[in-house]
Parts: structure tokens; C-alpha cells; sequence
């Protein structure tokens, strides 16, 4: 039998840089969508995702005695306050900061990183595969949470309108928008996420001060609204929200800027991760 | 060689490792010291874990920040005893070998090849969960030898192995150095250092204290008082007549009150003397012998006097 010590593996077949950085990603996206569905840590996104569902079916189910409950054309605003305060502002947010959160500071408790610390392959390399890996369970637990919802509400309430509504109607393309402002959210907070896990050893009050800033955009000058996530994900809703009557009234941003400038604003925030961890030690201690 | 140039580090205000000026030849090195003397922190250096708060350190002519190129040629396996839940020891090593970026064919080959080496190729498919301590720290050592490496750094590889596993990991570390690797040992479990080392780097403190093979570390401290233990019956008495002349140097009780140690500089002379003294006051000796015959006392005598710190 031929020794195994004989096989000749050569460096040269681990390829040129960029198929290598490719192999290497889906290496570590292969491992890391793993962790992000099955890992202990993972358990609490499940009931987190099916919250909202759960509620509306409950809703459907055992319906307020309400105008709005047995008018149809009321079914999209309840939709839109259900998704904006529920789904985006709170199950998003709070489950992209678990998810992306944990990517490394997950691995620093469990005292694993340093495996990845010491293969060759780039730190940026790292932080591509593990975030595109948070996107993957992002976007299909509460990408499922957006259409479930949705549908559980309309087909729930109204099932015969909802069938035309969704085949011949409005109501596909209001739920693909929906459903694209939800990746568009998980892919910007996951970048802002990642960093603070990466740059924050307690990474809780960060991740506080993030979402009181996004809660109050609606007081914020319309400026400074600008200087937030949720600002260009609501002006991306088919149906607008209604932000109460303290709401500090603004024009919404264009969806051929608030997209680009999405996508921007992770690249940039991902470019800062790539920096920052290029910078990182390992120690473990008091960890 | 691997080259440790004036290298510090600090924690914050805390000591890791000072002014390390080191140079590393293929074959076993290694690093001896109590805890928190700055063996894995040197360690953490070379492999980039960490970063030096000054100085230079280079790994086959390169820098240890550049990971994609310096872990193509440097294993570690660190003392960390973690592992992904549920994996395999399998699919441990192969999970990692699909990130250095190797084919399907190549990992598998690779993988076996590792477990095969540290003689865990029957336990391959079963959960590292189920391990014991010594077959958690063969898995890692296999992980950490997988790509081939021509450096392998392992600290307190020798931890929780029993007496059989620890000679065949030995023996194995002493095949790879004589294949031409570098193997950088870190451990405080002296006599087995002492038995497989080619060199030995004596640290303390955050400070090397001595360096270079097992006798040229003694030759280095020959200028220094030898140690001798007399096991008999009063040792006090032998103590008074000892610190008469003036080439004794230290004389301590031994903690059973059954011996002396005695530190001299001038070991003939005093052979000849005790020689004068048991006669004289008819002391029941058991046994009179140099105690700093291996690394062990070497290593004691270096941290255990303030003239260790060089």
C-alpha cells in the first residue's frame, strides 16, 4: 500500500487567490451556516421568528370587534404597523444582533476562534464567510417570519379577497417589497452587528444605544434621519407606516438611492471589520 | 530559522514576555517554565495571535501577521481543549483543511494521513465529545499537523496523556524533528523535556533565563555554585561544619530533616571535607549526590535564585 506521507500535495493546488478566497469562504460558510441553525445558541431564533406568526394567527383566529378587522382595504396598514414594529424594528434587529453578534464574540467565549486564526487564509477572507453565513440564517428564518406573517394575516382574515389579491392583485409585489426590505435590514445590521461582536467585549450596550437611536428616527431632523438604517428600509415599505403624531416629518428617500446607499454603507462597515480584525488579538483572558 | 529580535509584550501594564532576543533551529526546542513565565505567550507571538509591543520576530523569513503565508507552513496547537459541537474528530480536521483551501481528494488523504500519525485512524468517525482528555489532545495534535507544516508549535502537548500515549507522542515528535521539522514544546513537566529536547529555552518571568542544548544550559550556569544532597541523620550538625570554610555557599535542611543541600563552588574541596566531617562527628550518611544532574535542577536552580534572572 502506497504511504500516505508519499502523496505529493502540493501548495500549488490550493489554487489562485481569488478561487482559493472563494473555496475558502464556502469552507467557512459551510461550517458556520451549521452553527447558525443548529448550535444551542441558535435556539432561541427559532421561537424569536415565530413570534410575530404565532401573534397574527392568534390575531386571525380570535379577531378584535374593530372596523378595521372587517375591512380588506385595512388589512395592508395593520400589515405595515405589525411589520414595522414587530418584524423590522424588533425581531430583525434584535435577531440580526444575535446572529451577527455572536459570529465572533460567540467564538472567543467558546475559545474556538484561534482554529481560524490559524489557517492561511486572510482575516478579510474570515469575515466575508462569516458574514455572509449570518445572512443565510438571517434572511430565511425571518424572510419565512415576513411572508408567513403576511400571508397568516390576509388569508386569515379575508381568504377569498386574499386569493385575488395575491394572484391577480397588488398583493405579490407588495410581498416580495416586503420581503426585500427584510434582507436589505438583515444585511445592514448584520454588517453593523458583526463589527460591534468584533470590536465590543460586552457588545449588549452598543447594541442598546443602536436600537434607541433607531427607535427615535422618527423625532430626528431630517438629517439626521439619514444617519440611520431603518430610515432607508422604511422608505422602501409598499404600504407606509404610520409613525404616530410626535413624528417629525420627512420625504422618503428614493429606493435608486436608499438601496445603493444601503449596500454602501455595509461595504464600508464590512471594510472597517476587515480592518478591525486584522488588528485583533487572542488571548481568551477574562473571557 | 525562526527569530525572535529584542521582542516584548505587554498586557496593558502587565509583563508577557521582555527584550526576547531568540534564535530556533529545526529539530525539538523547548520552552520551560512555570506558569505565567511567557512560554505560550511567545508562542502566541510566533504565530501571530498575538502582536509584540515591540521588537521583530520572523518565521522562515516571514512576518507572523501574514497568516495566509506563514500557516502554510506553521501548525499550533494550542492548549485550548475546544472543539465544534457534535463534529467528529474527522470532521474536525477536515473542516479546517477545506478552509486552508485543499480539494475534497486532498483533505480526505490529508485527514487520514494526521489521524494515522497520532494513532486515532479506528476513532476517526466517532464525536470528539466522547474523548477522553488524551484523544481531544491527539485530535488536536493530528488538526495541527494535517497541511504538512515544516514548524509545529504545541503547548503542553503532554497534558492529560497517560504514560503510553505520552511515549508514542514523543516518539512521534521526535520522528517529525527528524524529518526536519521545527517542534517548539512548550511544558513544565521537566523530565520529559529533558529526555526529547535538542535545545531547551529556560523562561521566567516574561525574561529567558538560559538557552541552547540541554549540557550547553548547564555549561552556562557553571560559573554558579553546584548543588549537593546529603541524605543523613543530622544534618544540622553537618550544616555548623560545613559553613565553616568559605566555598560553601548555601546549606538548606531538606523539608524531612533526613538531608542537607549544600551549594559549593569549589566541589572537590568539598568532597574532601565532608569526607573530614563524617568521620569526625560519625554521621550515618545515606547517600551524598549532586543534585543538578539534569534540566530539573538546572531549571530550579535558575528560578529559584535571584541569580536566575539574568
Amino acid at each position: 500500500m502506497e504511504s500516505t506521507a508519499d502523496i505529493a500535495i502540493a501548495p500549488e493546488s490550493r489554487g489562485s487567490s481569488w478561487s482559493l478566497w472563494m473555496r475558502q469562504t464556502l469552507a467557512i460558510m459551510s461550517l458556520e451556516i451549521k452553527k447558525n441553525f443548529f448550535s444551542r445558541r441558535a435556539l432561541l431564533l427559532y421561537p424569536m421568528a415565530a413570534m410575530p406568526m404565532v401573534l397574527l394567527a392568534a390575531l386571525t383566529l380570535v379577531p378584535p370587534d374593530t372596523d378595521e378587522m372587517e375591512n380588506f382595504s385595512m388589512v395592508g396598514q395593520i400589515f405595515a404597523g405589525v411589520y414595522g414594529a414587530l418584524i423590522l424594528r424588533t425581531l430583525v434587529f434584535f435577531g440580526c444582533a444575535w446572529i451577527f453578534m455572536n459570529l465572533f464574540r460567540g467564538e472567543v467565549v467558546d475559545r474556538s476562534l484561534h482554529y481560524y486564526f490559524l489557517a492561511p487564509v486572510r482575516r478579510e477572507v474570515l469575515v466575508v464567510g462569516k458574514y455572509l453565513s449570518g445572512l443565510v440564517a438571517a434572511i430565511v428564518l425571518f424572510g419565512i417570519t415576513t411572508v408567513g406573517s403576511m400571508l397568516i394575516l390576509y388569508f386569515g382574515l379575508f381568504p377569498t379577497e386574499s386569493r385575488a389579491f395575491f394572484i391577480g392583485g397588488a398583493g405579490a409585489g407588495q410581498l416580495l417589497s416586503y420581503l426585500g426590505v427584510t434582507i436589505l435590514a438583515c444585511i445592514g445590521y448584520g454588517a453593523v452587528f458583526l463589527i460591534v461582536g468584533l470590536r465590543f467585549r460586552n457588545p449588549i450596550i452598543p447594541g442598546l444605544l443602536l436600537y434607541g437611536w433607531e427607535w427615535i428616527n422618527f423625532l430626528l431632523p431630517p438629517l439626521l434621519k439619514k444617519v440611520s438604517v431603518i430610515h432607508y428600509l422604511q422608505s422602501l415599505v409598499p404600504v407606509p407606516m404610520s409613525e404616530g403624531p410626535f413624528a417629525v416629518l420627512a420625504e422618503p428617500t428614493p429606493a435608486w438611492i436608499a438601496v445603493p446607499s444601503l449596500l454602501l454603507f455595509t461595504a464600508v462597515v464590512l471594510g472597517l471589520a476587515g480592518l478591525q480584525i486584522r488588528r485583533m488579538e487572542i488571548s481568551y483572558a477574562g473571557e | 530559522m525562526i527569530t525572535f529580535n529584542d521582542v516584548s509584550k505587554f498586557y496593558g501594564e502587565v509583563l508577557g514576555v521582555n527584550r526576547v532576543s531568540l534564535q530556533i533551529a529545526p529539530g525539538i526546542t523547548s520552552l520551560v517554565g512555570p506558569n505565567g513565565s511567557g512560554k505560550t505567550t511567545l508562542m502566541n507571538l510566533m504565530t501571530g495571535l498575538l502582536k509584540p509591543s515591540s521588537g521583530q520576530i520572523s518565521v522562515l523569513g516571514l512576518s507572523p501577521s501574514d497568516s495566509e503565508a506563514v500557516f502554510q507552513k506553521v501548525g499550533y496547537c494550542s492548549q485550548f481543549d475546544s472543539f465544534p459541537r457534535g463534529a467528529t474528530a474527522r470532521e474536525f480536521i477536515e473542516f479546517y483543511l477545506r478552509v486552508h483551501g485543499y480539494t475534497r481528494e486532498d483533505t480526505a488523504t490529508l485527514v487520514r494521513e494526521a489521524l494515522e500519525r497520532v494513532s486515532l485512524i479506528d476513532a476517526a468517525d466517532r464525536k470528539v465529545s466522547a474523548f477522553s482528555k488524551g484523544m481531544r489532545q491527539r485530535v488536536r495534535l493530528a488538526q495541527s499537523i494535517a497541511h504538512r507544516p515544516s514548524i509545529l508549535v504545541l503547548d503542553e502537548p503532554l497534558n492529560g496523556l497517560d504514560p503510553m500515549a505520552r511515549a508514542e507522542i514523543i516518539r512521534l515528535f521526535r520522528q517529525l524533528a527528524d524529518e526536519g521539522m521545527y517542534v517548539i514544546i512548550s511544558s513544565h513537566i521537566l523530565h520529559e523535556v529533558d529526555m526529547m529536547s535538542d535545545n531547551v529555552v529556560l523562561m521566567h518571568n516574561g525574561y529567558i533565563v538560559a538557552e541552547g542544548e540541554v549540557h550547553g544550559v548547564r555549561d552556562e550556569i557553571d560559573e554558579h555554585p553546584i548543588q549537593i544532597l546529603i541524605r543523613c541523620d543530622r544534618p544540622q550538625v553537618l550544616a555548623a561544619r560545613l559553613f565553616e570554610h568559605e566555598h560553601t555557599v548555601e546549606a538548606r535542611i531538606h523539608d524531612d530533616r533526613q538531608g542537607l543541600f549544600v551549594k559549593t563552588r569549589r566541589p572537590d574541596d568539598f568532597y574532601l571535607l565532608l569526607n573530614d566531617v563524617i568521620t569526625q562527628q560519625r554521621l550515618q550518611v545515606e547517600s551524598v549526590a549532586p543534585v543538578d544532574d539534569d534540566l530539573n535542577a538546572v531549571y530550579q536552580y535558575l528560578i529559584t535564585s535571584d541569580g536566575g534572572n539574568v
